[in-house]
This record gives structure tokens, C-alpha cells and sequence, in this order.
């Protein structure tokens, strides 16, 4: 984390509801807000003006944000303000939680991930996860990393497919001698590795990830850091951690979110890594980095 | 932190004394007198059916030859045997199982996997609950008024099957739902994450996971099948069969209920053969129950 920061920039207090200021007022404002941001690059996802309800609380409110393309992008914020919410919208695992609902757009290659034509199944084909706790299938090896590509009507080489994701997960050298062996033997940080190769066989186009290291020791989290930064050479990924340094060590952008007074998670500062870390335009967000934040 | 030291002055004389006193000791003897009375509790349980096997197996250990196997019932209680009772009762249970095995498990799934969960599920569930807690007789009632009249299958192996049929569904589908239920979310989580459509899941990893628990369940309600009597005889499967089953629309008898003829008999020698029959049955249904263990142990192992 660095150290050296230039003092907070002296901002006058911006409202940071959605507050109906005239259009025209606005684009004449020079400062952007804290939270609106695009990045240069092409977006993978671009999200507008989400909301999501479990039943009838609602979760988060309003939250814009453009994932760019082949680049990693950090969620961050305390606990309970939607980060995982937020993540799960990306690939519609939220449609598995009854009485859950979504409004606004997630647009994806042009298309709306919520339209009604759209199906889950092949949302999550294209859009991958990792999840906080490895996961791996009580199967071989093997068949963890085959399954998704299978499932998907893989008619491919299976032994090749499960070479190659197992080494962009970099851990084919440590499991190439006993691809039988469960894979549920495996130590904690190569079960994360594993399900990073099985969603890699998938050849999804983006990678989520909710706190993949959270449950990782410091060697193996560098390790699993370390191969996130060369899969962002193909993939997009979006990681949600609770832990600054990798945030500041792993991403390129990065959003802070926070639960807003109806305990409803918004953006409240969005930017590259550098910038959000170095310069933070937001005081929330400066309490929230340096560790001023309840 | 400040730390009062109590250095004992004499070395061999320690400071606290550890041994039971007081409340403790009391709660110590009750604790152990506990142990006494339940294990007098269990021997008492575990003696009285010790010594009906022992009287059993006394009274029929003479009369499990060959024959008894091979005969048909018979007039002569020295000439009666199983043939007709055995044949009826793999019959029944071969069909009880052909019906309850995808039925069942099938329903289980349903509930756990894809049924909205709302309302009307709630009362499904409890409902089967209270349905596995049924006494078999009602199941017979039940079996007699739909499958023998007013389906008219008559007092045939249908009929039989399909009562019970009816009477182990319950049972099936509540331990298959406990097997599913034992098969984390994670898993779940996993595979749908990887583009698995939900079928995909269910069949790639939930059943997988279920499979021993849906087994043994099936097993454990088999073995109830195979021993009920109460229910076929209400549906009036009491016949004397002198003959091998060849359709399901034959009358037909079974073990249990061919025992149970056999102690309606005055004649001593009827007794003998319900004895016998009894140490078949015995064998039978206890050979279910190790099956569903070893299965259990197998699976739980890999
Ligand atoms: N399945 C659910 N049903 C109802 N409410 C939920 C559910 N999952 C999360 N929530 C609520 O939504 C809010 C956001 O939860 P979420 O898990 O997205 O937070 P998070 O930012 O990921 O927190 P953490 O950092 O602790 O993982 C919380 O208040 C939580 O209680
Ligand atoms: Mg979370």
C-alpha cells in the first residue's frame, strides 16, 4: 500500500444520492463525482443503474460501473455493503436465491444479461466464478477440470483441454503424476488453483472472483495473485477482497462500495487502482483504505 | 498482569487438591450409577429378543430343509413349505421396487432440486411425514378400496405392489431427501457457475452425492415391504396358492403372510413351520439391513 499520499483533495461535500440535478447543470460541473468513471479501455460489462432486491430489502442501489476489458478490477468496501451481491449480478448466480430481484441493465457485447430472452446457463458459460471457500468437486482431477467443458459439449482433446487449464492455474506440475488422485486431497491453495483451471476450461470470456485467497495462506495467495495478474492477459476479471494490498497489488481499477443509510450498497468511488489508493477523491473512501472505517 | 504467587512451601504437599469432593463428587456418582441403569435398560431390551430368536430358532431349526423351499403349502404341516410364498414375494417386491425406486427418488429430487419453495411444498412435506407414520393397516384399507375394487385388480401381486407400494413411498422419499440434503451448496454453486444447466448439476453431482443415502434408504424401505403383512392380508392376499406366479394379475401369497397363516393353524406342527418360516424371513430382511450398511460404509469411504 503506499505510504506517500498526497493529502485528501480539499472537495466541497457532494450529495451522493441520486439526487435529479437539471442535465445541463451538471455537464457544466468540472469535477467529475467520485464515483463516476470510465476506463479508456473497451467495457466488458457495463453496468446501469442496477438495483437488487432480496425480497423486499434492497441491496443495492443505483450502481453504474464499466468493467474494462482484459483488465483486473477490484471490488472493495466493509462487509455486508453487496460486494458478493454485485458479483453474483454479473453472472446471474443471483437468480438462484428465491425472491430475489433485479433492476436496471448489465450490458454485455451489446446485450442486456437481464433481457428475457437471455439464459443463465449461457451467461454463466461466458462469465465464470471462483468462489470465496474452494469448492472443488468430490471427483478426480480430472474430472473436476473436464465437467464444465463437458456440461458445455466439449468434443475436443479432454486430455489436452485438462493440461492446458491446469497449467494457465499453474498448478499442473504439482498434480501431473496422479490426475486421479480427489481433489479434495489437495491442500487449500491448490483446491483454489483447481477451481480456477476448471472455470479456465470453460474458456470463459470473464472471470469473477469473490475472495479467492480469503482462505489461502500469504504464499499461496501470491501465487494465486501472481497467476491472476498473467490471466488478465486473455480474461477479464473482476475480484472482490477485503484485503488492501492485494487490491493496490492486483488491479488495475478499482470501485469502493458502501451500504448507503438504507443499508443499500452504492458506488461511492470508482477510478484506477492508482488513483483511488494514491489520491482518493472521496473522505469515505480514504477512511475506508487507511483503515479509519468501522 | 499482576501474578500472586502461591509457591507451596513444601514441595510435596501441592496446592490444589484435584481429587472429587463435594458437588462434584455427587455429580460423578450419579453420572456412573446412569451408565448402570442404562445399560441394564438395554440388556433388558436386548435379552427379551434373544431369547424369542433362541425359542425360534428352536422351534424351527428342524423343519428349514430343502423341501421346505421347494414345497407348496400344504394340508400336511409336514409337508408344507415356502415355494409358492417366496416366488409371490419376489414378485411383489420386484415390482414395489420397479415403482417406489423412480418414483421415490424421482419426487425427492422434484422437492429438493427443482419444486418452487412455497407454500403448497410445506405442506407436502409435512404431509409425508405424517403419511411415513401411517400404520400399515390404513395403507391395506386404502389398497383394497382403489387397487382391488375400484380398479378391479382383485387381490392380485398389482394390487399387493401397488399397496405396498404406497405404504413405503413415503418413507423412500424422505430418506432420499435427506441424502440430497447432505450434498453441499457449494457443490451446487460450483457446477451451475460453470454453465451446468440445473439437470446438468443434479445428474453430474447431486445424485452422485446422494446415491448412498437414496440406496440405503431404499434398502431399509424394502425391508419393511418384505416383511408387512398386515396390508396384503387386508387385501385379502391370504389365498392357498398350490401354484407359481406367472402374471401380475395372479392372486398370490408371501412369506410373512403365509407365517401368519400358518399360526392360525391348530395343528402343532403348523407352529414349527411358522418357525421356520420366521428364521427365512429373518435372514431375508437382515441380509436388506447389512446390505444397506456395507453400501453405506463403501460409498461413504470414497
Ligand atoms: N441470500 C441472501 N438473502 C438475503 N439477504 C442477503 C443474502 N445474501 C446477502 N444478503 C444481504 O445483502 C447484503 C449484502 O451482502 P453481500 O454478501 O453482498 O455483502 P459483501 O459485501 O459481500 O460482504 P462480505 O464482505 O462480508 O462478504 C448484506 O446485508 C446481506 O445480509
Ligand atoms: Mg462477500
Amino acid at each position: 500500500m503506499p505510504d506517500v499520499r498526497t493529502p485528501a483533495p480539499q472537495v466541497t461535500p457532494r450529495p451522493t444520492g441520486r439526487v435529479s440535478v437539471p442535465a445541463g447543470i451538471e455537464r457544466v460541473m468540472e469535477d467529475r463525482k467520485a464515483n463516476e468513471y470510465t476506463p479508456p479501455e473497451p467495457a466488458a460489462l457495463t453496468v446501469r443503474d442496477l438495483d437488487f432486491y432480496y425480497g423486499s430489502r434492497r441491496a443495492l442501489a443505483g450502481i453504474d460501473l464499466q468493467f474494462p476489458e482484459k483488465m483486473i478490477t477490484a471490488l472493495i468496501g466493509p462487509s455486508g455493503c453487496g460486494k458478493s451481491t454485485l458479483l453474483r449480478c454479473l453472472n446471474r448466480m443471483n437468480d438462484l436465491i428465491e425472491g430475489s430481484r433485479v433492476d436496471g441493465e448489465i450490458e454485455y457485447h451489446g446485450l442486456n444479461l437481464y433481457d428475457r430472452g437471455v439464459d443463465p446457463v449461457e451467461v454463466r458459460r461466458r462469465i465464470g466464478m471462483v468462489f470465496q471457500k474452494p469448492n472443488p468437486f468430490p471427483k478426480s482431477i480430472y474430472d473436476n477440470v473436464i465437467f464444465g467443458a463437458r456440461v458445455n459439449g466439449f468434443r475436443g482433446n479432454a486430455d489436452e483441454l485438462v493440461e492446458r487449464s491446469l497449467r494457465q492455474a499453474a498448478l499442473w506440475d504439482e498434480v501431473k503424476d496422479d490426475l486421479k488422485k480427489s481433489g479434495l486431497a489437495l491442500s487449500g491453495g491448490q483446491q483454489q488453483r483447481l477451481c480456477i483451471a476448471r472455470a479456465l476450461a470453460v474458456e470463459p470470456e470473464i472471470i469473477l472472483m469473490d475472495e479467492p485467497c480469503s482462505a489461502l495462506d500469504p504464499i499461496a495467495t501470491l501465487k494465486i495473485e501472481e497467476l491472476m495478474r498473467e490471466l488478465a492477459e486473455h480474461y477479464t476479471i473482476i475480484i472482490v477482497t477485503h484485503n488492501m494490498q492485494q487490491a493496490a497489488r492486483v488491479s488495475d481499477y478499482t470501485a469502493f462500495l458502501l451500504a448507503g443509510e438504507a443499508g443499500s450498497g452504492e458506488v461511492i468511488e470508482y477510478g484506477p487502482t492508482e488513483e483511488i489508493f494514491a489520491n482518493p477523491r472521496d473522505k469515505r473512501t480514504e477512511d475506508y483504505i487507511t483503515g479509519r472505517f468501522g | 498482569m499482576a501474578v500472586t504467587q502461591t509457591v507451596p512451601s513444601a514441595p510435596h504437599e501441592p496446592a490444589v487438591n484435584l481429587e472429587a469432593s463435594g458437588r462434584v463428587a455427587r455429580r460423578q456418582r450419579l453420572s456412573r450409577a446412569s451408565r448402570y441403569v442404562l445399560l441394564g435398560t438395554a440388556l433388558l431390551g436386548v435379552s427379551a429378543l434373544v431369547v424369542l430368536g433362541i425359542d425360534t430358532v428352536m422351534n424351527g431349526w428342524g423343519r428349514v430343509t430343502p423341501e421346505f423351499f421347494t414345497n407348496y403349502p400344504s394340508r400336511f404341516a409336514d409337508q408344507a413349505g415356502l415355494r409358492s410364498s417366496i416366488i409371490g414375494s419376489v414378485w411383489v417386491l420386484s415390482l414395489t421396487m420397479a415403482l417406489v425406486v423412480p418414483i421415490g427418488l424421482g419426487t425427492a429430487i422434484w422437492i429438493e432440486e427443482f419444486a418452487p419453495q412455497n407454500a403448497v411444498l410445506g405442506i407436502i412435506k409435512i404431509n409425508l411425514a405424517n403419511l411415513a407414520g401411517v400404520p400399515s393397516i390404513i395403507y391395506g384399507v386404502l389398497g383394497l378400496a382403489i387397487f382391488v375394487r375400484f380398479l378391479s385388480f382383485g387381490p392380485s401381486i398389482l394390487a399387493g405392489a401397488l399397496t405396498l407400494f404406497l405404504m413405503i413411498l413415503p418413507m423412500t422419499i424422505i430418506a432420499a431427501q435427506e441424502a440430497i440434503r447432505q450434498v453441499p451448496d457449494s457443490i451446487r454453486q460450483g457446477s451451475l457457475a460453470l454453465g451446468a444447466s440445473q439437470w446438468q448439476t443434479v445428474w453430474g453431482h447431486v445424485l452422485p452425492g446422494a446415491m448412498p443415502g437414496m440406496i440405503t434408504g431404499v434398502i431399509l424401505a424394502m425391508a419393511r415391504a418384505a416383511g408387512e403383512t398386515a396390508a396384503l392380508v387386508m387385501i385379502g392376499a391370504f389365498a392357498f396358492i398350490a401354484y407359481d406366479n406367472t402374471s401380475i394379475m395372479d392372486n398370490f401369497t408371501v412369506i410373512p403372510v403365509q407365517i401368519y397363516n400358518w399360526t392360525t393353524r391348530p395343528q402343532e406342527g403348523f407352529r414349527a413351520d411358522a418357525a421356520a418360516g420366521i428364521i427365512v424371513l429373518m435372514v431375508i430382511v437382515l441380509t436388506f439391513n447389512i446390505g444397506a450398511a456395507v453400501l453405506r460404509e463403501r460409498f461413504r469411504r470414497h
